[in-house]
């Protein structure tokens, strides 16, 4: 029996996440891993914008900090349970991104990363301004999930670690499940089509403004829903969430792993997340090496690590 | 109440046994997650290279109670989020007995839980009055808030008898949160504010609101709450405009570079309030902390080839009150230290003399601050 790929690459991802914790010598582990869970689910958002519908942007942090301080301010004013917040946050986050995408779609290559960009910095210049309700550059405190508490209260007693850990992994893998359906369905080819050419979609009857439109609002939910586990996480929230260095970051991700491919994404994502960790004993030459490892891939492996060694690993077997 | 002859024989021996078991060299392992690089690198880099420095010198004099310090230093770049997985991992994985940090506010706030969470003891080195007010167990801090600050200048102005004041505040995060704990406290001295303007962090000439200050009737000085460039362009103006009435500015601006960037002719006759630290020379020899801040500037100065700066003074204090705090519980159990800490008592730092209490995690008073004028392009002491 051939599994297929969606079916393949989710187990893999499962199985990952389930069997990592065997290897995991103290409990902050858990902690580099849910961070990996959630800067992948940002990613997998990118990977519908950007691999799939061949759409750039630069500014989705904005989206990461629409939904944490969902989940920071909603409880507070309008007495929301942090569940709702994020859902709250992540309808938001679409609402805006729907605003905002139609005028700045239009952009094609360089004007679209600017206008993108724009966006993001926007957002981090209101959360840092607006003291009086963001708490400023200083930031402000989260309330608390409450989830493991319920857990606790049915016998299944984690750390905080360890319950962030499977909680947003869980997340992870339903997001990448969703991801992976959107590609074999008529919406996620229409997105491919226009990623080939723009010309040739509309041709055989793509509404090319309206799809670019779904991939921009479904990736900024995405990246709605990380940030507000971020924030649900650290239980702390500052504007730094929707800076422009944590939209680059989600991009180079993308890229480094593999633009095109869920899993690839989310291994760019655990490589990025993980190796400041690696490199704190060098950390003067951590920027270089990024740098190094960035370019290196950029060169030699121009679709990204995952696809490439794939492609040359079947090259090799075929 | 009687022991038999072998419990006691046996509880004799355990007691022995743990006392040859315990390594007597075991290292004291004391982390740290600082800003080193980023944004607030300028804040960071000294306090980092500060402890670096007297984590050595405390090694090479035989350590505390005969074991040697392990300083375990990470770069959060001043990233909360980084911050907070770097507190994990000292707590998790390094197994610290105490954490030094949180460069910022921002990275202070998100690191305290982890360490309340621990209960590690944690000392931050950021200025913002919620990293101990409420007072939480496990969490202690440094350097002096900004309400001392103004309590300070309030005090000075209502010694020279001004009852009337002009405020013009930067826009920032420390501008703001300044004028705003002001405003908190100006009452209790008997102070009104009659105008109350503000600037932009990057604005290039403060000179339209100097002049709506300068217009208003009755106003008897100007106080400055703002950090970097913004004072000492408001310094410039003020000469510029020849507005002639007392010029308070903050210790956001308490530096040589102050002097230098605003200019020693306008910036004449300014005053501060500033730490023990920038006038180091300048203390008579009876002041208690001059032994203190001497002896660190010097040693700072020789180690880096820099000058010394308060930020750095944050950092050294932090580690003097966690070294005394072991030294005295005679234990690096965590919780034995967060306990010796919260009884520091009188221990001389670079930012003032420390009194701690369970109510006061800072345990600093107003004598901390120094109140300065400049005078010829120099700092001069004025109590």
């Amino acid at each position: 029996m051939r599994l297929s790929s969606k079916t393949t690459t989710l187990l893999i991802l499962a199985a990952v996440i389930a069997i990592a914790p065997v290897f995991f010598p103290s409990s902050y582990y858990f902690r580099v891993g849910s961070l990996i869970f959630v800067n992948g689910l940002a990613v997998t958002g990118l990977v519908i914008l950007i691999g799939y519908a061949g759409q750039i942007s630069l500014g989705h942090a904005g989206f990461a900090g629409i939904g944490a301080y969902a989940c920071a301010l909603a409880p507070v004013h309008l007495g929301l349970h942090p569940a709702l917040a994020a859902v709250l946050g992540a309808a938001l986050s679409a609402a805006i991104a729907f605003l905002v995408g139609r005028p700045i779609l239009r952009l094609k290559g360089y004007y679209l990363a600017v206008a993108s960009l724009g966006f993001g910095i926007l957002v981090s210049m209101v959360l840092s301004n607006e003291a009086q309700l963001t708490g400023g550059p200083d930031g402000m405190a989260v309330p608390e999930l409450g989830l493991r508490a319920v857990l606790k209260a049915i016998g299944i007693d984690l750390s905080n670690t360890e319950f962030w850990y499977a909680f947003s992994g869980l997340v992870l893998v339903i997001g990448a499940w969703l991801a992976l359906n959107l590609y074999h369905s008529p919406t996620g080819r229409a997105l491919r089509a226009l990623h080939g050419s723009e010309v040739a979609a509309r041709t055989v009857g793509v509404d090319v403004a309206h799809y670019k439109l779904v991939a921009f609002v479904l990736s900024a939910v995405y990246a709605s829903v990380s940030g507000s586990l971020l924030a649900l996480q650290n239980k702390f929230i500052t504007p730094d969430v929707a800076g422009f260095m944590h939209s680059i970051e989600m991009v180079t991700m993308a890229v480094l792993g593999g633009a095109g491919s869920v899993l690839g994404a989310i291994l760019g994502a655990a490589i990025l997340t993980t190796l400041p960790q690696v490199l704190t004993v060098f950390q003067e030459y951590e920027q270089l090496m990024l740098g190094l490892v960035m370019m290196l891939v950029m060169i030699f492996m121009r679709e990204g690590l995952l696809p490439s060694i794939t492609r040359r690993i079947r090259g090799r077997a075929e | 109440m009687k022991f038999s002859l072998t419990t006691t024989a046996l509880a004799g021996t355990l007691a022995l046994v743990l006392g040859f078991a315990a390594p007597a060299l075991a290292d004291i392992k004391i982390g740290a997650t600082l800003s080193e690089t980023g944004p607030a690198s300028f804040l960071g880099d000294p306090e980092a290279k500060t402890l670096k420095m007297l984590v050595e010198e405390i090694n090479a004099a035989g350590g505390v109670n005969g074991e040697k310090i392990d300083l375990i230093v990470y770069d959060d770049g001043g990233d909360p989020n980084k911050a907070r997985t770097f507190a994990t991992r000292l707590v998790e994985d390094d197994e610290v007995v105490a954490v030094i940090g949180g460069t910022t506010t921002g990275t202070s706030m998100a690191i305290i839980p982890v360490f309340e969470d621990a209960e590690i003891p944690f000392i931050s080195l950021a200025g913002a009055i919620e990293i101990i007010d409420p007072v939480r167990p496990f969490t202690f801090k440094t350097p002096h808030t900004d309400r001392m600050a103004c309590a300070k200048i309030f005090e000075d102005m209502k010694k020279a008898g001004i009852g009337k004041i002009g405020l013009i505040s930067g826009s920032d995060g420390f501008g703001a949160s300044m004028r705003k704990q002001c405003l908190e406290i100006i009452g209790d001295y008997g102070i009104e504010v009659l105008a109350d303007e503000t600037y932009g962090p990057t604005d290039a000439d403060m000179t339209p609101q100097l002049t709506n200050i300068k217009g208003k009737d009755g106003v008897q000085a100007v106080l400055n709450p703002g950090f970097g460039q913004g004072p000492a362009i408001v310094t410039r103006n003020y000469a510029q405009l020849a507005v002639g009435l007392p010029l308070y500015q903050s210790h956001g601006v308490a530096s040589d570079g102050f002097i230098e960037l605003a200019g020693a002719e306008a910036a004449e006759g300014v005053r501060l309030p500033g730490t023990a630290l920038l006038v180091a020379s300048l203390l008579p020899e009876s002041d208690p902390q001059r032994a203190v801040v001497v002896a660190y500037k010097d040693a700072y100065e020789k180690a880096t080839g820099k000058p010394v700066s308060t930020f750095g003074g944050y950092a050294h204090d932090a580690l003097r009150i966690l070294v005394d705090a072991i030294t005295r519980a005679g234990s690096t159990e965590p919780s034995a230290i967060r306990d010796a800490i919260e009884g520091t008592s009188g221990l001389v730092g670079t930012t003032g003399t420390v009194t701690m209490t369970a109510e006061d995690h800072l345990g600093l008073d107003l004598s901390a601050f120094r109140m300065l004028q400049i005078e010829k392009g120099g700092w001069k002491i004025v109590e």
